[in-house]
């Protein structure tokens, strides 16, 4: 259950940037979740939930976006989006590919007041 | 430069923000921040790395169950490795795992997390400060045995070997996609136990090389010196390699 300790750094994060820019609430928050960031979206939003109370961010509303696999191959030089986690550019079948996007989790707006 | 201990990582980039200004609503603002949830963690995790790199230390974290073999590698590869290590242990409770160690010579520092599932760059960051880093050529991080949580957390690692023996059964690198992304090396262990259980190494070994192409995979037991020769050998040749 490493949600729980995912969203305290994500608390901490909304109220330095909060801070920073002199208000008061945060009412929303927007993150982009990978599906191989090994988190839960689920767990995550009720880690929120529980978590929020008594911080900035306690009427805020929590928007999670679902990232998936972005792949670029270095061989047809094509992007993709995997929907199976098997690592192989599905058009040419290379498997020499860079990863863009969808193993990381990011804050990435927020609303204050 | 790092105030605790003076390594040399400056400190975080402030990560570009800008704002937009709502016009519908003159008293809210949005702001696009763009950060890794985890940005403290990373950045603390690459503060270790620092650390290893000042004292020529390969950092690896070993990830597994509970139980598939990591203090019963280490206590191994005591006894055959021709590289020098210590073990940062972690657990929820207990020092048996590095007590397990010392008692083969090997210097180890337990930290018991408590409730906390996985080990994070803080908390080895503590436990560097413990550990003579001069005295070893390595320095391995035994994680908290879970398949999940610690795949999130760099630790501030060179490498990753993730373990799974051959008594949990198959689908585990299927089920636990995360975790054996994260891997360097795949090691199947208990291998002496093949003979007792339903165990399709050919499918799992494909299974790990369609989640990660290049990804080397060992197969060891305990039982079996020559298969624990390889693992010091994989280690040795990493070593070269930086
Ligand atoms: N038969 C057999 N048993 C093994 C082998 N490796 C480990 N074991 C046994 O598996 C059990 C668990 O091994 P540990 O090394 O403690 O496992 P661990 O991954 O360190 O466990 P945690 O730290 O609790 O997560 C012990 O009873 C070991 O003796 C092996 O290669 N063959
Ligand atoms: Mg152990
Ligand atoms: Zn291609
Ligand atoms: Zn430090």
């Amino acid at each position: 259950m490493h949600e729980y300790s995912i969203v305290q750094s994500l608390l901490d994060s909304c109220e330095e940037y909060a801070q920073a820019n002199d208000a008061i609430n945060v009412t929303k928050v927007v993150v982009k979740i990978g599906v191989m960031s090994g988190v839960e979206p689920d767990l995550l939003q009720t880690a929120f939930n529980t978590f929020k109370e008594h911080t900035m961010c306690e009427e805020a509303e929590f928007v999670i976006n679902i990232q998936p696999i972005l792949i670029k191959c270095n061989a047809c030089e094509q992007e993709s989006t995997l929907s199976k986690n098997e690592y192989g550019c599905p058009i040419c079948q290379g498997v020499d590919v860079d990863i863009l996007d969808g193993e990381e989790m990011y804050l990435m707006q927020l609303e204050l007041e | 430069m790092c105030t605790d201990c003076g390594c040399s990582i400056t400190e975080h980039q402030k990560t570009h923000q800008h704002l937009q200004d709502n016009p519908q609503l003159n008293d809210k603002k949005t702001i696009d921040v763009i950060t890794k949830i985890l940005d403290k963690n990373d950045h603390e995790a690459g503060h270790n790395r620092e650390h290893f790199n000042a004292h020529n230390v390969m950092c690896i974290n070993l990830m597994s169950s509970p139980g598939s073999g990591k203090t019963a590698l280490l206590e191994g590869l005591a006894d055959l490795a021709d590289f020098n290590f210590g073990v940062i242990e972690g657990d929820l409770e207990t020092n048996r795992d590095a007590d397990r160690l010392k008692a083969k010579d090997i210097q180890a520092h337990q930290i018991q997390t408590g409730s906390a599932c996985h080990l994070d760059a803080f908390m080895v960051h503590k436990a560097l400060h413990h550990m003579d880093l001069d005295a070893m050529d390595v320095c391995f991080v035994e994680n908290v045995g879970n398949l999940v949580c610690p795949a999130s957390y760099d630790v501030g690692s060179h490498l990753n070997i993730v373990l799974v023996s051959i008594p949990e059964g198959e689908d585990k690198i299927a089920k636990y996609p995360v975790m054996f992304r994260q891997a360097d090396l795949i090691l199947f262990t208990k291998t002496d136990l093949l003979p007792y259980f339903e165990y399709d190494m050919e499918a799992e070994k494909a299974m790990a090389r369609k989640l990660k192409p290049n990804v080397d995979i060992l197969e060891v037991s305990t039982k079996d010196e020559a298969s624990m020769k390889k693992v010091a050998n994989w280690i040795k040749f990493k070593m070269e390699m930086r």
